[in-house]
């Protein structure tokens, strides 16, 4: 954990707030993201969560009227600053969705996608970074012998894992995963959960979730969202490491989520 | 309950339940009354095209009538080669699609992907529009506006050619290719796009890399349902075309009168006396088109299973 402590952080959320159009969704988030960690967020349902994870890739920018107030860093640089190229950002900052989204196209297509847009052109180099991503993945043993087929054909953990390794191929240095495992069977989680653990050592991963077991198991700090009243902002309520988070946190909100006296 | 009142009860759901039955089972005789005429109408239509095609074969070789390269229809003797016409309907049928299908394509983008919410309320309805124009006056039109603009552009005899001809197809058959193309476009899935943009891919690469070849099953329906109306038109080709029955021989005969299959049927019907060889020379024609069209259509189908399956 000493080790942990010490890490750079990578993003910076400092004194956010953030609007859909006339609506304040979020206010006054300050939020420090460390390198190679996994940070869980958690919180009650349209506490703003997702848009948090939005803020950090723009990706709010193609759903309509919204408005940010206040700095998100990525490597100390302000990335709603004039000279952020959006498309380079988001190649920095991959998403993982919910609901698994891989294109109607061939396993090996959906992973050489990202590469080929970066105008990665050369079969062999595509060979090997297809192989990469889906053994970090832990998607490889399963699809060598058919990278040919289509993606719709796989089962929806084994979509989603490549999901991941279609992110990983464009060597991100962040992941977001907005509820990754919702649509999955226990077995499919653990497995997603296991490529989390190994993906950690390279990228740093920001995860929502709604399973505080998961939250528990995969981070290594946890932040808890949470709105006052209806119609108020969203708020970050507390945010440490996860091992206090879930043992004795200093506001009692955060106990009576965790342990499941509402939301 | 009294037992009495229950089995009444009962009495009455079986009741109810047999004319429930009766019901069910007429509507399904009348639906399958409906499926067998229609089948039925189509056999008979071929079965005449064919009796009375195959009455010009009697007097007239076919391999004459299929490979002739001269329409005489009213010299003595007659002489009936259609390859001129075949190449007619093919030339304007070709610059049709060459023209309708990128167009139709890009602007079904553009409505779906790049126009503005209140562009796009303008232009659907207004596609829906052109598609309910009487081809007789998209003809006129082209009649009065378009082929005098060809003839002054490229400085021509007349502007009565195969590509007005082709023009005006496509023209009427983009509307239908819009509007199919762009619900196809639309029903792609918000997810694909948004797993592209996250990725780091611009609008264009997204479009043109994940949501139109998600699409593309929508968009070839669409474009073969549009040539589907393109091939069968009459009314414009037989206005505009110059209806020439002259062989088109190279690329520029676009720019000649040509005849089509279809046109010629239309112009020479009313002309010629009922049970003449001229008459059965025109049902063979008309054999030769329906066999054309249901090869095409087969075609398409074809296609658009593959892509089905291949998806
Ligand atoms: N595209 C949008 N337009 C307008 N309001 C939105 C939009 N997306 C989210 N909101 C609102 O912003 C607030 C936060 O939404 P957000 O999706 O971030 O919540 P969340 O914590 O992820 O919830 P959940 O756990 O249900 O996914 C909610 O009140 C929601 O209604
Ligand atoms: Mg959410």
């Amino acid at each position: 954990m000493v080790a942990v402590e010490a890490a750079r952080s990578v993003v910076q959320l400092k004194g956010v707030d953030f609007y859909y159009g006339d609506f304040k969704a979020l206010e006054d988030i300050n939020l420090e993201i460390r390198e190679n960690t996994v940070t869980a967020l958690i919180g009650p349902s349209g506490c703003g969560k997702s848009t948090v994870l939005r803020l950090m890739n723009r990706m709010h920018e193609v759903m309509g009227k919204t408005r940010v107030k206040g700095e998100v860093l990525l490597d100390g640089k302000d990335i709603y600053a004039d000279d952020v190229d959006v498309v380079s950002l988001r190649s920095r900052v991959g998403e993982i969705f919910q609901k698994p989204n891989p294109f109607p196209k061939s396993i090996y297509d959906n992973v050489a996608y990202g590469p080929r847009i970066q105008g990665r052109k050369s079969s062999d180099e595509l060979d090997g970074i297809v192989e990469q991503a889906l053994k970090q993945a832990a998607l490889w043993k399963e699809v060598k012998n058919k990278l040919k087929t289509s993606a719709m054909e796989l089962s929806g953990g084994q979509q989603q894992r490549l999901c991941i390794a279609r992110t990983l191929a464009v060597e991100p240095e962040i992941i977001l995963m907005d509820e990754p495992c919702s649509a999955l069977d226990p077995v499919a989680t653990q497995q997603i959960e296991d490529t989390m653990d190994s993906l950690k050592k390279d990228y740093t991963i920001i995860i929502v979730t709604h399973n505080m077991q998961q939250a528990a198991r995969v981070s290594e700090y946890t932040g808890f969202m949470l709105i006052q009243e209806t119609g108020e902002p969203g708020r970050l309520v507390e945010y440490g490491l996860t091992s206090k988070i879930f043992t004795m946190p200093d506001r009692k909100e955060t106990e009576n989520y965790i342990t499941g006296r509402f939301g | 309950m009294a037992p009495g009142v229950l089995r009444h009860i009962i009495n009455r759901m079986g009741r109810l339940k047999t004319a429930q039955k009766l019901k069910e089972n007429l509507i399904g005789k009348i639906i399958l009354g409906c499926g067998v005429l229609s089948v039925a109408v189509v056999v008979l239509i071929f079965a005449f095209l064919l009796r009375d095609a195959f009455s010009l074969f009697g007097s007239y070789s076919p391999v004459d009538f299929l490979t002739g390269r001269k329409w005489y229809p009213i010299s003595e003797p007659p002489v009936f080669g259609i390859l001129p016409l075949v190449l007619g309907s093919l030339l304007v049928t070709v610059i049709a699609i060459l023209l309708a299908i990128p167009l139709g394509i890009g602007t079904a983008i553009y409505i779906a992907e790049i126009a503005p919410g209140w562009l796009k309320e303008i232009l659907k309805p207004l596609m829906e529009i052109v598609a309910a124009i009487p081809s007789v006056v998209l003809a006129f039109i082209g009649l009065t506006l378009l082929a005098p603009f060809i003839q002054d552009l490229l400085n021509l005899n007349t502007g009565l050619t195969a590509l007005t001809g082709g023009i005006m197809l496509a023209f009427m058959a983009l509307p239908t290719i819009v509007s199919i193309a762009e619900d196809a476009i639309n029903a792609v899935p918000r997810s694909y796009r948004e797993g592209s943009l996250a990725m780091g891919a611009t609008r264009w690469q997204t479009t043109g890399r994940v949501v139109v070849p998600a699409a593309m099953s929508g968009i070839s329906a669409a474009v073969m349902l549009g040539i589907g109306r393109a091939i069968g038109e009459t009314m414009v080709v037989l206005m505009v075309t110059g209806n020439a029955a002259v062989m088109p021989t190279s690329v520029d005969s676009a720019l000649k009168p040509v005849r089509t299959l279809t046109g010629t049927i239309a112009q020479e019907m009313g002309e010629t006396v009922f049970g003449s060889s001229h008459y059965f020379a025109l049902f063979a024609v008309g054999l030769v088109l329906f066999v054309i069209t249901f090869a095409v259509n087969w075609i398409a189908d074809q296609i658009l299973y593959r892509y089905r399956e291949s998806e």
